[in-house]
């Protein structure tokens, strides 16, 4: 983070790795990354950062006793049995 | 997202303005365990996420009548319980954290200290179970008006227009918002697998030697 560079794209990396910046800002980053080490691996552990919280988000799941609760506080007790199999 | 949209568009939103409870429920089967997980993310409390379930959908099925339909029926639900899951946190007993803290006058990101590059770690170690109950940490030491986005944006899989609706906030605002949560995450959990390739070289050493 030497670079008087790091400093000013540091906000622009969480849109730089969605790929949501201009192509002037975009080009800037990339040739900023070509000979900056210490940025170059903020942006990758900054894109596997968001990478396994993407992976392991997992599909939802509710304990059964929670929908349970859900549907008698809704009033909605005749629909308790009609779990469709996942 | 489109998965939502097309969700909502398979609701018929006459039946349940009307008060159907067929669709009602339908409303509840496809979206409670979503509500569920976001709630338990937010909290993370079991008995505080059924709380928030709970409140989300009595509240929806009261304000059903003035759903306008300018957001998606899933925005309008995630919307209505990220507020009660805000307002959850602000009742509890951490007079010290501040939830509105204005975030968006301070646009200033953090510098990065933990440059470690832990990225070619294998994903087994990576995702370990150990790991993942460290990112779970991770998550909860976010502000809570940060966790939020993150957890639309990056978990939910909202977009940034409809997190912006949800959160009633200006879209340059969630871009900020989510890019401090992740620098944020990015620096905690490179100071966690940063120790971890340190006691594996460590290790090494030990046994060469």
């Amino acid at each position: 983070m030497d670079h008087p560079n790091c400093q000013h794209l540091l906000g622009s990396l969480s849109d730089y790795i969605d790929g949501e910046l201009g192509s002037t800002l975009c080009s800037e980053i990339e040739h900023h990354l070509q000979d900056c080490e210490n940025c170059r691996i903020v942006v990758d552990s900054l894109r596997k950062t968001v990478y396994l919280y993407k992976v392991t988000a997992g599909t939802p799941g509710m304990p059964n006793d929670v929908r349970e609760r859900l549907y008698k506080r809704l009033d909605l007790n005749e629909f308790i049995e009609k779990r469709p199999l996942k | 997202m489109d998965r939502n949209k097309q969700t909502t568009e398979d609701f018929s939103l006459q039946a349940l303005r009307a008060g159907d409870r067929t669709e009602f429920a339908r409303l509840v089967e496809t979206y409670s365990a979503l509500i569920y997980r976001l709630g338990l993310r937010m909290l993370d409390d079991p008995q505080d996420a059924e709380d928030v379930l709970q409140e989300t959908f009595i509240k929806a099925f009261r304000h059903l009548g003035g759903f306008d339909g300018r957001s998606s029926l899933s925005t309008w639900l995630y919307r209505i319980a990220t507020n009660e899951a805000l307002m959850m946190l602000r009742r509890r007993k951490h007079p010290s954290i501040s939830i509105d803290e204005p975030l968006e006058t301070d646009t200033e990101i953090e510098e990065p200290v933990q440059i470690v590059d832990w990225c070619c770690m294998p994903e087994t170690e990576l995702m370990s179970s150990e790991a993942r109950a460290y990112m779970d940490k991770a998550v909860e030491q976010l502000q809570p008006a940060l966790r939020a986005v993150f957890l639309l944006r990056d978990i939910e899989g909202l977009s940034t227009e409809e997190t912006s609706q949800v959160l009633d906030l200006s879209e340059a605002a969630v871009k900020t918002r989510l890019s401090r949560a992740r620098m944020r995450l990015r620096e905690l959990l490179s100071g966690y697998y940063g120790e971890h390739l340190a006691r594996q070289s460590r290790a090494h050493k030990k046994e060469e030697a």
